[in-house]
């Protein structure tokens, strides 16, 4: 064989390999939305599930999830924006910096059992919040954390820096021109960031198992005071989360249904992946779009 | 305006530094807590996990290359029965065999992206490798046990759980990421490298072969030891498809176990303080332990790509 005849050959292979990925994923997207969808009727989604019997629905999970994805967000986004702004505006560059850069990146590299056992100990044992949505999304929180600040850091870095002696220029303080000018400009990335970083969170199990806990009590959806025992909005109270609750079925296997409803249950997380999915390209090109007036995205 | 008060207000903070303070204690405070965290996970998980050592006296080569798991109960001489060996076997022979698995299809599908058809790549393979990040692990589990196991089940016998699904399973999860980082580290080649190999008249592949994969080496190793990482990590998607059995996996389609699959079935029915409690933290550090090696190691290997540019 000449070296064209390889060529050839190993070009044919390279397509073969990309071809045999876009199967893959076609093939387990077919596979969930196919086998999946025809359970999904309005009863599954609302209906509360069942321990023992067929027929159990997942609307009390999926409130769980949202209601802990918000939770969690509203921590982490603070703390993420506050971290990121400081590793690319203000902190020095020596030893110290380095070393928080590294335990950041350490701690992303954490596997997520790992944070919900650490999570289990010290939010549900300690800190006695016991199997609560409140430790749930602490340990979602620590879990997400240092994604989302990695990606605030490389959006203010992507910021060029004659916007910022723009703002210097102008005579504001750093902070101002942080807040004005940067941040602004950075957002499109951050928004990205903070959307895919929901779908993670979203779809996250292993980490929840003890610390929001495998049980979900029954709802009074009438009363939404957070202080009253079977609130939707209360706390304190143990959450399933729709990722959890196909786990539990599936490795419990009680119920018999137990692979149409983690079926159905699968197509609605995939479905939630896909919107967080495109929802982050779209308001991340729109909101670029509308602050710089450029049609593609750079 | 007298002379006092113009000294008063130059030597008066201006709003613009009160502004600036405020900031960064601000932006300061949340690093702060980040830190933490990090140092917290690292205090908690390490005091409880070094308890079944120091406290219940568990010989730590014992417990790294017992064979029998059963911390309820005592061998001939009265040693805790706590062998982590089939765990640990587990658990790396699921990670190496996801990652040879997963590297020749990254590594393929990167050189197509990069060198090969940069357009399709961009338009089709970007999107589909999100896309595959963004799928939770529980559902690569269910998919696993309702494909993969009984496939496995069907062509080599068995019940179908075992490291071999494992494998299956974490290939599918870790090609994503290991495909992307892939990409980044033949991006990093610069284009005259190529330029100059095709002036000598190398064919494209030759380019690719000689030249492209040579040259990020290290960049490409670097990408699979995160996988790596990843695979070790992972936790309830193997834990479906592994079979679950504390038995040292003789053959790939033997059920067996990971750490991962151990902590996640065994801490919610031991009891806090117990011998059988402390002994799965040990596991829990020996996970917390896992990724900081498996960091050691890419930094090495970074540390020698940059040595060779």
């Amino acid at each position: 064989m000449n070296p064209r005849k390889w060529d050839k050959v190993a070009t044919i292979v390279l397509y073969l390999i990309s071809g045999f990925i876009i199967v893959v994923l076609a093939f387990l997207l077919l596979y969930i939305l196919i086998s999946g969808l025809p359970h999904v009727t309005w009863k599954f989604i609302t209906g509360r599930s069942s321990s023992f019997a067929a027929g159990g629905g997942i609307g009390i999970q999926l409130f769980n999830s949202l209601y802990l994805l918000i939770l969690s967000m509203l921590i982490s986004i603070p703390l993420s924006l506050g971290a990121g702004i400081y590793l690319s505006e203000y902190a020095p560059k020596n030893w110290l910096t380095n070393l928080i850069r590294n335990m950041i990146e350490i701690l992303s590299s954490l596997p997520s059992v790992v944070v919900g056992l650490f999570g289990f100990l010290v939010f549900s044992i300690n800190m006695k919040l016991g199997f609560s949505i409140l430790s749930g999304a602490l340990a979602l929180t620590v879990f997400n954390l240092p994604l989302l600040t990695r990606k605030v850091e490389d959006s203010l870095q992507a910021v060029h820096y004659t916007q910022r002696e723009a703002g210097y220029a102008l005579g504001l303080s750093r902070w101002e021109t942080v807040t004005h000018v940067v941040v602004p400009a950075a957002l499109p990335g951050i928004l990205t960031g903070m959307i895919l970083g929901a779908g993670r969170v979203f779809g996250e199990a292993a980490a929840l198992i003890y610390t929001a806990g495998q049980s979900s009590p029954p709802l009074d959806f009438t009363n939404w005071n957070p202080t009253y025992i079977a609130s939707p909005l209360n706390p304190l109270r143990s959450a399933e989360t729709l990722a959890v609750h196909i786990w539990k079925i599936n490795s419990e296997g009680i119920i018999p249904d137990a692979s149409a409803v983690s079926a159905g249950s699968s197509a609605i997380l995939i479905l939630f992946v896909l919107l967080f999915n495109f929802a982050a390209r779209y308001f991340g090109n729109k909101l670029y779009r509308h602050l710089t007036g450029a049609r593609e995205r750079g | 305006m007298k002379n006092d008060e113009i000294r008063a207000s130059l030597l008066k903070r201006s709003r613009a530094t009160k502004n600036e303070r405020f900031g960064k204690i601000l932006t300061g405070l949340c690093i702060a807590i980040i830190l933490t965290v990090v140092i917290a996970i690292f205090y908690f998980v390490a005091s409880k996990g070094l308890a079944t050592f120091f406290k219940d006296k568990v010989n730590l080569w014992k417990f790294l290359t017992g064979t029998v798991w059963n911390p309820g109960t005592t061998d001939a001489q009265g040693n805790p029965q706590v062998g982590a060996l089939p765990m640990i076997v587990g658990s790396f022979g699921v990670t190496f065999l996801a990652a040879i698995v997963a590297t020749p299809f990254a590594i393929g599908a990167a050189v197509f992206m990069t060198e090969i058809s940069p357009k399709v790549g961009k338009k089709i393979l970007q999107p589909v490798i999100e896309l595959l990040v963004g799928i939770p692990s529980v559902v690569y589990g269910f998919i696993g046990l309702s494909v993969v196991v009984p496939f496995v089940r069907h062509t080599f016998g068995g019940s179908g759980f075992g490291i071999l699904s494992g494998t299956f399973v974490l290939f599918v999860m870790i090609l994503p990421t290991v495909t992307s980082m892939t990409i980044d580290a033949l991006n990093a080649v610069p284009r005259n490298y190529r330029e100059a190999s095709l002036a000598l008249g190398a064919t494209r592949w030759q380019t690719i072969y000689k030249v492209v994969l040579r040259a990020s080496t290290s960049g490409i190793i670097t990408a699979v030891v995160f996988g790596m990482s990843r695979a070790f990590g992972e936790a309830l998607a193997v834990q479906m498809v592994i079979g679950n059995a504390m038995l040292l996996p003789s053959n790939l389609i033997s059920p067996a176990s990971t750490l991962t699959s151990v902590l996640t079935m065994g801490m919610g029915n031991s009891v806090m303080g117990t011998l059988s409690n402390n002994a799965l933290w040990s596991l829990a550090l020996l996970l917390l332990i896992m990724p900081l090696i498996f960091n050691l190691i890419i930094r090495r290997i970074a540390k020698k790509g940059a040595m060779h540019r």
